[in-house]
Parts: structure tokens; C-alpha cells; sequence
């Protein structure tokens, strides 16, 4: 028996919610072959990682066509895989590349699946795992009933390891078909550098108490300081004050970092229910009835134009 | 055009959490039901392009009788018909069934779903439903526009987007800004009362995953206030109390 892994590839390297995954994969393994499956061009040293976190054998697909988020030549191969390597569970990490891979992949070899799982799975009676429901606000404990499992983790599932040792590389070239390539993507437009915010471990947040996209700046340096993603509540993604991709909550993107602040954000619900995971939140609003007050464990009641910059002089104060 | 809307009737996006049951139950008392905020996203986007090159909409819903108020909602919204299958939706792979049962006999263009379902937050059914009708299915989808037989579409990813162009049909899984949401008018909610909502029972009921329990997290302490003029107190305790920075 063996368990499969899904690498995600950022331009070479493993990104490190896969590295989690791989780690997840080893600690739920109980002697089981933890394998992992990598897709385009990546670098030897970046393989050697992927041991280290707990793979005792990586197959690379090493096919440039297959750099960028071929969703479904990525499913059509590890379901392929699962035959291959007789495996019974695939453990990857959620993401836009993540989830639809799961998905497809759980109807092509009939596996349970579940998603947003937040802990490593309890295999006393059946085989039970914990994943986070109602955006946030609660949990469920469910049961994959049947042989072939699929588990998406969420961020902080798993604590990456290092102490693997070099794993096996192997070449694999699996079947693909015309119709695996089917969706073309014709471009991608990333913010390069950035800290991105799905995996960031510190987040600096900004909501319409900042008044205009003009006033970012004081927000974009808080972030530097930390080496923080920058966030922000809806009406300011939606007023374009701020990309999409930046828009945290309900309905937009769920963080789970170790450290969240808040700046001139009141605090709906539904902005909370997308940084309810984070583990320590910090607050800070012109007005000390702001409901955010309530679930943060942190806060200052001021000007956010007084307090983010003298905060930013501290933090790089206490740096250097 | 021949479109189907998946939508899901949950609860509202204020409404607390709670279980009965000895925690196997969602705790129903005073919940308002909506359509889910991301499947109000794809019904509103099904309507834009019905009003600009025609066609039909259907809205469908796995659930039991008390979803039809939101299937009702749908329908005052612009959809032209509603099908109802009527069965508690127990877990992913059952309703990606049943709503790739409807597409089977349907011969839809486009079945839009939203990126995620609020209560459940799987993130699946359109990626099973895709695999299970041999069809591409995308999610999050931000933009759609359709040209001919060809969807070109924009998709959020980590830290930005992609634009992406496939021939149809698709099953897609929609979020803002692919259209604002809509509010029915009086003439639209007068005009669903008529409009036809068919109930049909599931034709198949194999399920994968079965939900024992449900739990809440854990209460958060109290919050601990630094004045303004001493942020270096924050800064000491985040390094050393929370050991975050
Ligand atoms: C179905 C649904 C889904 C939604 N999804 C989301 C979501 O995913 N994410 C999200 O964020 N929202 C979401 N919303 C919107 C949400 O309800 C709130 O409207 C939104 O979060 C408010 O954004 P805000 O806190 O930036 O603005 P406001 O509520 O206007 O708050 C601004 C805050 O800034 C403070 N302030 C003003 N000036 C200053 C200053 N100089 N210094 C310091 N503080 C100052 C004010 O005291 C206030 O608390 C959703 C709503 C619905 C109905
Ligand atoms: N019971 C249901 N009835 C109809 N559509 C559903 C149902 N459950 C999920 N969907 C659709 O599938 C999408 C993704 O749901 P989920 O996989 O549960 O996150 C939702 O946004 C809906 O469009």
C-alpha cells in the first residue's frame, strides 16, 4: 500500500502547503510508502526537499506543457498513479490547483473524499477525520468509508519535517490525451515577490476606515516589517481600492496565519468568518465599540493614520 | 443558450452556529435561509446572459421540501423553471450525482454552480459533477463571456488570475465579480409563483462519506487593549506573550 501526494509546482520549487502535505501524508502513514507526484520543470535540490518533509519516492512528470495548472492532465495522471503504485489515499494541500484535482480525481477511482481537514485523521473505528465547516464556524467529524481515500488539507494541518532522508526519483510518464488539454490557459497575471496571502504566516489587513487606495502605503509598510501579506475587507476589493485576490472573508479568501491585524475594519461577521482560523488577532479602529474588538486578542482603540506608521517604526526598531 | 444553476439553501451568513442532538444535528431555531451567496453570483450571471443572446435557465437544488422558498426565490430572480430532487443532501458524491442525472437528459450549455457551498464548504461538486458528465469543469471562475461555442473566462489563483478559453459545454464554479447579485422585483416574485418547480426523487443512492458529529471552536479569551501612545508594548507583547513576530 501507498500513499500519494500532490506537489504543487511554483516556478520549481515545492510550494509549502505541498511540503505540509507531504509531511501529513508521512505522519498518517503507519509504514505505508509515502509517494509523491510532481508535475513541469523543477530542480533537483527542490526534489531533495520533498524527501526531507517525508516522501520515500517522488515521481516527476517532467513535461514542460505541464508548468502551469494543467488541472486536468493533473488528474488523469495521479489517477493513474493510484493504479501504479497500488496506493489507497491521496493527501493534497487545498487550492485553486488543489481542490479541482481532488474532485476529479475522487470520481475517477471512486474514493471518499473530504475537504478543509484540519487534523490528522483518527483510524481507531473507521477512518475519521476533522474538517472546519460553516466557513469557520464550526467543525464536523466524518468518516470515508471507502477503500480509496482523498483528504485536502488545510493550512496548518501538518508541521513540515526535515529530517527525511533523499527520496528515490523516478521519471514517470503517464497516458495523456488531447482532451487532458482541452482548457487552454492563454495567460497568467501574478503579483511576483509578494507574500502570497493563502499561505502567508502574517497577515496586515486593511478595510474602508483607510478612506482611498491612496493610503495603502502605510498598510503595503506594516506588511514589509513583518514580511506580511497584505489583505483587505470586500467593499474595499469591490470599490477596486484593492485586487480581488486580496478581499479576505466569507466570500472571499480564507487565511489561517499565526498573526492577523486588522486596520479599520469593523468586524462583520462575515469578514471573520475568513480569519477565524488565524491563531492571534490584532485590532486597530478609530472606535472602541468596533464588534472586530470581540474576536481579537490584541487591540489598540486610534487613528489608524497615527498608529499603523508609529507601530511600523516600533516593529523595525525591534528588528534591527 | 441552455443553462443550469446549481444552487444550495443555506444558512444566512449572520446566522450562529449551533447543533442539537448531542451535536449531530444543525441546530435549525432561528436560522434564515438564503440562496448561497456564491450560487446567487452564478444565478445573477445566468440572467445577464440569458437578457443579452436568449435561452432558458434552470435552477436546481438537492434538498428536502423546505428549500423550495429559495428555489421560489430563484426562480422571482429570472430562472424559468426549478427542479427540486428531493433528498437530504448527505454528501458531495450523492448530489453530484443527482445534478449529473438532470445534465445527462438536459442537454445544458452551461451548468453553473458557486465556487463553494457555505455550510458544507467542500469546494467539489462541480469538479465530480465535470468528471462524472466527461466534461471540463473551473472554479473560482471570476469573468464569463461567451462567444459562440467558446466560454472565455477569467479564474482567481494564488495571488492573481488566469484568463482561460474553453469550448463548451462547462461546469463552473462562480464568485464575484462575475455579476452583482440581484434582488427580485415585484413582478418577478409575482411571476415565480407560476413558474413550474418539479420534484423529482434521486435515482441513485450511493454516498462516500458519512458525518458522525459536529463540534464548535473553542471560546477566544479575553482581549487584551494597549493604548496608542505605547504601541512598543504591542510590539514586546507579540514577540515575547503571543510569540508571533
Ligand atoms: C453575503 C455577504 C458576504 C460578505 N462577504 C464578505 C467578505 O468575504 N469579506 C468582507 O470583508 N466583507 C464581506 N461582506 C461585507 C460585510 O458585511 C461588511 O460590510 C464589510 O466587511 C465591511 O467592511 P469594512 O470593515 O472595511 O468597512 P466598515 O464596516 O465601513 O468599517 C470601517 C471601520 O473602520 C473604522 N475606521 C474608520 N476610520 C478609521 C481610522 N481613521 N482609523 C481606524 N479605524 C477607522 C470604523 O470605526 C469602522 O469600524 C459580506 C456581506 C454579505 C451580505
Ligand atoms: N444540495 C445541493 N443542491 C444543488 N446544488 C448544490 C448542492 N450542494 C452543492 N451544490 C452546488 O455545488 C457548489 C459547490 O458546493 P460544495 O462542493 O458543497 O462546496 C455549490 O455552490 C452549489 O452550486
Amino acid at each position: 500500500m501507498s500513499i500519494l501526494v500532490f506537489i504543487e509546482n511554483a516556478e520549481g520549487a515545492a510550494k509549502n502547503s505541498s511540503l505540509e502535505a507531504v509531511s501529513y501524508a508521512s505522519a498518517m502513514s503507519n509504514g505505508a510508502e509515502v509517494i509523491a507526484i510532481v508535475f513541469g520543470s523543477i530542480e533537483n535540490q527542490a526534489l531533495e526537499v520533498i524527501g526531507k518533509a517525508g516522501a520515500a519516492k517522488v515521481l516527476h512528470v517532467d513535461d514542460s506543457k505541464l508548468n502551469m495548472g494543467v488541472i486536468q492532465a493533473y488528474s488523469s495522471a495521479i489517477a493513474q498513479a493510484f493504479e501504479k503504485e497500488n496506493a489507497n489515499t491521496l493527501v493534497l494541500a487545498q487550492s485553486s490547483i488543489g481542490d479541482p484535482v481532488a474532485a476529479s480525481v475522487s470520481i475517477k477511482v471512486g474514493a471518499s473524499m473530504a475537504t478543509n481537514v484540519t487534523e490528522l485523521p483518527d483510524t481507531t473505528d473507521g477512518f475519521k477525520v476533522k474538517r472546519s465547516i460553516y466557513t469557520g464556524k464550526a467543525f464536523a467529524i466524518v468518516d470515508l468509508s471507502s477503500d480509496k481515500k482523498i483528504i485536502g488539507i488545510k493550512k496548518n494541518a501538518a508541521v513540515i519535517k526535515e529530517d527525511g532522508s533523499a527520496p528515490t526519483i523516478e521519471k514517470y510518464e503517464p497516458n495523456l490525451e488531447d482532451k487532458d488539454f482541452g482548457v487552454k490557459i492563454l495567460s497568467q497575471n501574478k503579483a511576483t515577490g509578494d507574500v502570497l496571502l493563502p499561505e502567508a504566516d502574517i497577515v496586515v489587513s486593511g478595510g474602508r476606515g483607510l478612506k482611498g487606495p491612496e493610503n495603502w502605503g502605510m498598510i503595503e509598510d506594516l506588511a514589509k516589517s513583518l514580511g506580511a501579506a497584505t489583505g483587505c475587507s470586500k467593499p474595499v476589493s469591490d470599490m477596486d481600492w484593492r485586487p480581488h485576490h486580496e478581499h479576505v472573508g466569507q466570500t472571499g479568501i480564507k487565511v489561517a496565519p499565526s498573526l492577523y491585524i486588522a486596520v479599520g475594519i469593523s468586524g462583520a461577521i462575515q469578514h471573520l468568518a475568513g480569519v477565524n482560523s488565524s491563531k492571534v488577532i490584532v485590532v486597530i479602529n478609530k472606535d472602541p465599540e468596533a464588534p472586530f474588538f470581540k474576536a481579537a486578542d490584541y487591540g489598540i482603540v486610534g487613528d489608524a493614520f497615527d498608529v499603523v506608521p508609529k507601530l511600523t517604526k516600533a516593529i523595525n526598531a525591534a528588528n534591527n | 443558450m441552455k443553462i443550469l444553476v446549481c444552487i444550495t439553501h443555506v444558512p444566512d451568513t449572520t446566522s450562529k452556529i449551533a447543533f442539537t442532538n448531542n451535536n449531530t444535528s444543525f441546530d435549525k431555531t432561528g436560522v434564515q435561509y438564503i440562496i448561497g451567496p456564491y450560487d446567487d453570483y452564478a444565478l445573477a450571471r445566468a440572467v445577464e446572459l440569458k437578457e443579452q443572446s436568449g435561452g432558458s435557465i434552470t435552477v436546481l437544488n438537492v434538498g428536502e421540501a423546505e428549500t423550495e422558498p429559495t428555489l421560489r426565490k430563484a426562480l422571482a430572480i429570472g430562472a424559468d423553471e426549478a427542479i427540486r430532487i428531493n433528498a437530504f443532501p448527505s454528501d458531495s458524491f450523492f448530489v453530484a450525482n443527482q445534478i449529473a442525472a438532470v445534465a445527462k437528459d438536459g442537454n445544458y450549455d452551461l451548468i453553473l454552480m458557486g465556487r463553494e457551498s457555505i455550510d458544507f464548504n467542500g469546494g467539489q461538486v462541480h469538479g465530480m459533477v465535470g468528471e462524472l458528465l466527461g466534461i471540463p469543469s473551473l472554479s473560482p471562475v471570476m469573468t464569463l463571456d461567451i462567444e459562440g461555442t467558446t466560454a472565455k473566462m477569467a479564474r482567481e489563483i494564488e495571488g492573481g488570475k488566469e484568463s482561460l478559453e474553453a469550448e463548451l459545454p462547462l461546469v463552473l464554479g462562480c464568485q464575484e465579480p462575475i455579476a452583482e447579485w440581484k434582488i427580485p422585483n415585484m413582478r418577478g416574485i409575482m411571476t415565480a409563483r407560476t413558474k413550474p418547480l418539479n420534484v423529482i426523487e434521486p435515482t441513485d443512492n450511493t454516498t462516500r462519506v458519512a458525518t458522525n458529529s459536529f463540534e464548535l471552536p473553542p471560546a477566544k479569551g479575553a482581549i487584551r487593549m494597549v493604548d496608542a501612545d505605547n504601541v512598543e508594548e504591542l510590539v514586546q507583547l507579540l514577540k515575547n506573550e503571543a510569540k508571533v513576530i
